[in-house]
């Protein structure tokens, strides 16, 4: 894509978070305004993310109920996502993935396998890490479901969120909500002091995770774009609480420079 | 999926009684091998009875020195519990090294004994399979049976029980806690839960259809120091095992004492090494009688065209396992 229009993101004061995480990032400079348009050219301003979460994906919305002729099976449910109660009439048949995505608006959860091989539809019930694409509507009544859209407070993205924007912890996003979802109940598992198969001895107590046990904790979750590497790394961060510096970077100029002029 | 009437009963009592004692009702646990075998149109139940919030969720002590597990409780809470880390590591390691996080969150401890083959044959409607559709004849006796069993399996079905629980707890000979509708109970040693297919293989328990598993009964803790599961898989990890096999030993120096042995996906239930238990008592502990052992423990099987190499495999695999079991201090 052709960089156009490279204003609005560069000239745009930045707030003292965005600053923050340019800092992080290692990109100052000329580099930053590089960086800025380029997350401008490529349609997503890194710094636009805050404002997504709050005006379009935080909000359900009630989809219109069905033609009660249309369910075989009605059932009456009231569903708890994300600190509100939505009542719904469906079909018996009915996932929670399915209620999420097709009957709230909720779509941060992503539909993958739909059979419980993939872990894109993993969400909260109750605290604990579930697959909504297994579990039954119906199943689902009193009990508390945080998805990936109920994770950030207003535009203060959860600090899994803003880890894995840091360390760069996906390609193409599809199994984000999911691996997201997965790492913020790791870190409550790790603090209960949950043990795993790679636990040396599963009578010791463990707190501290190395990579490979972030690794096997989180097999469920899988990433067809391979970035698994970056995962653990922004994983480690939140959970070690010791900032790392990404393992990527952008070219700089003369390196974009050369690569233009090589044959 | 097929339509089908939800129940929410709230106490057993209510459970038994809305099953409908025959194969229209399921009970439903954690769901993360019913439904998906729903989707897949292998299970077309009538009646799904939900019974993952009755409340049989408690690990007590029982008054002979063991320790109750009950059948609602999610395998990560049971496997993470106090008392079933510090006197059963062994099912602690077994139950871990199972599916993921957020499968074991759901899936109940009375689902996991009573989860269907992973078998291919019984998963593809468009195949023959005995267990799924009785009298379509076994497409795995002589198709693709590279995972399929090479112990107790029959000309009508040779598929494999895929648990790793099951395979720690026949090891720690642990029995189940039925009730039925009238509201008599029983109790089943675990080696007796599980059946091999002979010419009903549609069955995978001697369960009596509509009866309910309220708890696991362990023994009390006899290898809470030697233990280990190893489970040999096609990737590190989130994948059935081709062959697992669990050890738990007492030791008394370099002398056993007592071993509670098992296999897992070589049989149709979780294979008991009942004999090799009694080979190993008395026995120090050394690579020369662990092979002894492994040879032993083998020395029955019965390969398919595919799956000869589970024999070796499985040798080693029970080799390791005790020799990480015996290493432990």
């Amino acid at each position: 894509m052709k960089p156009s229009n490279q204003s609005a993101s560069s000239d745009r004061e930045l707030g003292k978070d965005e600053e923050q995480l340019l800092d992080d990032l290692g990109i100052f400079g000329q580099s930053r305004r590089t960086f800025l348009n380029q997350m401008s050219a490529a349609g997503i301003s890194l710094m636009a993310v805050p404002y997504f979460t709050s005006d379009m994906f935080a909000q359900a919305s009630k989809a219109p109920d069905l033609d009660p002729e249309s369910l075989l099976n009605a059932l009456e449910v009231n569903l708890k996502i994300n600190g509100d109660t939505y009542p719904l009439q469906i079909d018996s048949r009915m996932t929670l993935l399915d209620a999420l995505r097709e009957r709230l608006n909720l779509t941060g959860s992503k539909k993958g396998c739909d059979h419980g091989q993939c872990g894109a539809c993993t969400v909260l019930i109750d605290g604990k890490r579930k697959l909504s694409c297994l579990t039954l509507s119906a199943t689902c009544k009193d009990k508390q479901i945080t998805t990936v859209e109920g994770l950030a407070q207003g535009t203060d993205l959860h600090p899994v969120q803003a880890a894995f924007l840091k360390h760069d912890g996906f390609q193409c996003g599809y199994c984000t909500p999911g691996q997201i979802c997965s790492a913020v109940s790791l870190l409550d598992e790790a603090k209960r002091g949950e043990v795993s198969y790679v636990t040396k001895n599963v009578k010791d107590e463990v707190t501290q995770l190395s990579d490979e046990e972030i690794r096997e904790r989180m097999s469920g979750n899988i990433c067809r774009c391979g970035a698994y590497n970056n995962i653990v790394q922004a994983i480690q961060e939140v959970h070690s609480g010791k900032a790392e510096m990404p393992r990527w970077e952008f070219a700089t100029e003369e390196e974009l420079e050369a690569s233009r002029t090589a044959e | 999926m097929r339509p089908f009437q939800f129940h929410s009963p709230s106490n057993a009592a209510e459970a038994l009684q809305k099953h409908t004692k025959d194969q229209k009702t399921h009970y439903l646990g954690g769901g993360t091998n019913l439904i998906d075998l729903m989707k897949e149109d292998v299970e077309r139940p009538d009646h799904l009875v939900e019974v993952a919030d009755l409340p049989f969720k408690e690990i007590s002590k029982t008054a002979n020195g063991g320790l109750m597990l009950g059948a609602t409780l999610n395998n990560t809470d049971t496997a993470n519990h106090s008392e079933v880390r510090k006197n059963y590591p062994l099912l602690t390691m077994a139950m871990l090294s199972a599916a993921t996080e957020q499968i074991r969150n759901m899936a109940t401890n009375g689902g996991n004994l009573l989860q269907r083959t992973r078998c291919p044959y019984y998963f593809e409607t468009s195949m023959p399979c005995n267990k799924r559709e009785p009298g379509s004849g076994c497409g795995a006796l002589n198709g693709a049976n590279g995972k399929s069993a090479i112990f107790g399996w029959s000309e009508s079905c040779v598929a494999t029980h895929p648990s790793d629980m099951c395979v720690a707890l026949a090891a720690l000979n642990a029995k189940v806690h039925v009730e039925k509708e009238d509201g008599s109970s029983r109790v089943i040693p675990f080696t007796e839960f599980h059946r091999l297919p002979g010419d009903r293989p549609e069955k995978d328990t001697t369960l009596e259809i509509g009866e309910l598993i309220t708890g696991i009964e362990l023994p009390e803790s006899q290898f809470p120091d030697h233990y280990y599961y190893y489970k040999v898989r096609e990737r590190s990890s989130y994948a059935f095992a081709l062959v697992s096999a669990a050890v738990g030993l007492k030791m008394s120096g370099n002398t056993i004492t007592k071993a509670g042995l098992a296999i897992g996906k070589v049989a149709h239930k979780p294979w008991k090494l009942e004999k090799v238990e009694n080979f190993l008592a008395g026995k120090e502990a050394t690579l020369e009688n662990f092979e002894a052992a492994a040879d032993l423990a083998f020395e029955d099987a019965q390969p398919l065209s595919k799956n000869a190499y589970k024999i070796e495999l499985g040798k080693k695999t029970l080799v390791q396992a005790l020799v990480r079991a015996a290493a432990r201090s």
